[in-house]
């Protein structure tokens, strides 16, 4: 007989305490009236589709909310990016997800960087899984190019 | 030796489940330190010792070019090629071995058909008829089709498990339907479709039937004859064979008046610096020096399959699939795809865990060993027909028993205690 706990031992390095946490109770998923940012991310290819918006004021982030669905991996990852981005600048928003882009990748990141992410540190598991990288990265993605296209207004 | 002179006379062999699994290497893997349970059997199957050897051994004792020399081994290489021809035309009881043109896979056999039968036939205003649980294979090429020639694809209804309104087909096949083109089996839903009666209504106004068998041809005896089928196709890799290899079959007549698909050396008949004429079929579908090798290692499996019978094939996987199909009926959070009535279906079974999305699932079945299929199966506009863009599907082989279904599903129920910890 195959399977047992034994096999998902492992797992525990992808879907660490935090992350089961952000997938069971997503945080921040009320619209936001009169975002500047509204946009729908998918990856067709897993269905995984996420609507972000976000209100900017002064270049920092005020209001962001966040609903969609996906696997936990990329919903963790959404509500733990709306948890970050609230009341960040854009610049700030942009450098950490350069920075999570560059964990998820297996590249070491500064200590400095590290704090900025805290909790989201445990996002980089999923360097173990290469094939649920993309999940991790949807909503980063997605929300990096909407912030620039929107500064470039 | 050549194969033409070892390949001929078939032997039949009992269908046991154990000396079948010896011939696979691949089974004895270890997946993240568990026992392999491969599941994914309608993306590809696993590929037998007799088979690979098949490669091997024509690689180091037969390789040439075929149709172009005096030479022994061209000429063994030659004789190979075209035995497993006739292999291919006797496993679906095709009138004639020229019927069988090699293709690269379903894909490009259905391309085929569309890019030369249909671009000559199709005008304004015609329709092609397809079903709602087509794989994008069986989709796409018609919708491209259909834009070019401003003709309209239209479908044929199925009800919640899957099964096709045979009855409403009528109101949708009519005087200006050129081609039913359906899937034989559903690769998500696992519904087995009448395509004898679906050939019947289509013939009724003039139109040709064309069977999507990629799913079907590897599990269970399927005769064009029997059918009353016009064309069908599918891909060696999903019947033991290699990658890279897949059939057309069409009827003699149709593809003798068929334009070629690709232009170059094989297909020719003669060149001259103005024109050129067409070689006879097959070869005038064959542009180009074919894949010799999986020719060859196609009439292997084809071997192989023939040996254990299909009826004894398509009899292990129904009671596999009856086996498997109470058991994930019996648990909590699980929704099946297709027909509940295992009669009705083959060995694939799609299905949506409550709570449990299907990457993650695929995830914490992959640690456990067990291979299944996470996603959309290349039939998007079907499981988005569920209200979900996903699904988990488990499929069976000659090879799997009821003790790794008995893994699976207690392996789901090892996720579902994972993630509700
Ligand atoms: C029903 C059906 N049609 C067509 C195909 C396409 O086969 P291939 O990828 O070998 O061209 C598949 C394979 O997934 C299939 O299941």
């Amino acid at each position: 007989m195959t399977g047992g706990m034994s096999g998902l031992g492992e797992m525990d390095e992808l879907y660490e305490a935090i992350i089961l946490d952000h997938y069971r109770s997503p945080r921040n998923t009320a619209p936001v009236e009169g975002a500047d940012v509204d946009l729908e991310v998918n990856n067709p290819f897993c269905g995984d589709e996420f609507h972000i918006q976000l209100k900017v004021e002064d270049d920092a982030v005020s209001e962001v909310g966040i609903t969609g669905r996906g696997c936990a991996i990329s919903q963790a990852s959404a509500s733990l990016l709306a948890e970050l981005v609230k009341g960040k600048s854009t610049d700030q928003v942009h450098d950490a997800v350069d920075s999570i882009r560059r964990l998820l990748k297996g590249e070491e990141i500064t200590d400095e960087e590290a704090d900025v992410l805290g909790d989201i540190e445990a996002l980089g598991g999923v360097r173990k899984f290469p094939v649920r990288v993309k999940c991790a990265l949807l909503s980063w993605v997605g929300l990096d190019d909407a912030l620039t296209e929107h500064l470039s207004k | 030796m050549s194969n033409s002179e070892s390949g001929s006379g078939v032997g039949s062999r009992a269908f046991d489940v154990d000396s079948i699994r010896a011939d696979f290497p691949i089974l004895n893997r270890k997946i993240n330190g568990q026992q392999l349970v491969y599941l994914d059997n309608a993306a590809t199957t696993q590929k037998p010792a007799q088979v690979i050897k098949s490669l091997t051994d024509y690689y180091e004792q037969t390789n040439a070019n075929v149709h172009r020399g005096v030479h022994t081994l061209s000429i063994e290489a030659t004789d190979g090629y075209e035995l497993a021809r006739t292999k291919v035309a006797k496993f679906i009881n095709a009138p004639r071995r020229e019927e069988v043109i090699w293709t690269r896979n379903t894909s490009e056999s259905l391309n085929l058909v569309a890019a030369t039968w249909a671009e000559a036939n199709l005008s304004e205003g015609d329709n092609i008829v397809i079903t709602m649980m087509e794989h994008h294979s069986n989709i796409v090429p018609w919708q491209q089709l259909a834009f070019k020639k401003g003709a309209e694809v239209r479908y044929l209804q199925h009800d919640d498990e899957g099964v096709i309104d045979i009855d409403g087909a009528g109101g949708v096949i009519d005087s200006r339907t050129k081609i039913v083109a359906a899937t034989h089996m559903s690769n998500v839903l696992g519904t087995i479709n009448p395509i004898a009666k679906l050939a019947e209504l289509a013939h009724d106004v003039g139109a040709l039937i064309l069977v999507d068998a990629a799913q079907s041809v590897p599990h269970m005896p399927v005769d064009v004859q029997a059918l009353d089928a016009d064309f069908l196709c599918f891909s060696a890799h999903k019947m033991l064979g290699p990658t890279g290899i897949g059939v057309l079959w069409g009827r003699y007549d149709l593809l003798e008046a068929m334009p070629p698909y690709m232009f170059g050396g094989d297909m020719i008949l003669e060149v001259t610096y103005e024109d050129a004429n067409w070689n006879d079929l097959p070869y005038k579908f064959e542009a180009g020096t074919p894949n010799i090798a999986d020719a060859f290692a196609t009439g292997a499996a084809v071997d192989y399959l023939s040996a254990l019978g299909m009826e004894n094939v398509w009899k292990h996987e129904q009671e596999l699939t009856a086996y498997a199909m109470e058991q994930v009926l019996s648990l909590d959070n699980v929704k099946v795809l297709g027909p509940q009535d295992p009669a009705l279906r083959g060995g694939v079974i799609s299905f949506i865990h409550d709570t449990i999305h299907p990457h993650d699932l695929g995830t914490a079945l992959d640690q456990q060993g067990i291979a299944i299929r996470t996603g959309h199966h290349c039939a998007m506009p079907l499981v988005r027909s569920y209200g979900v863009v996903a699904a988990a599907r488990a499929s069976f082989y000659i090879y799997n028993t009821k003790s790794e279904v008995d893994a699976f599903v207690n392996g789901i129920s090892e996720t579902e205690g994972y993630f509700s910890r």
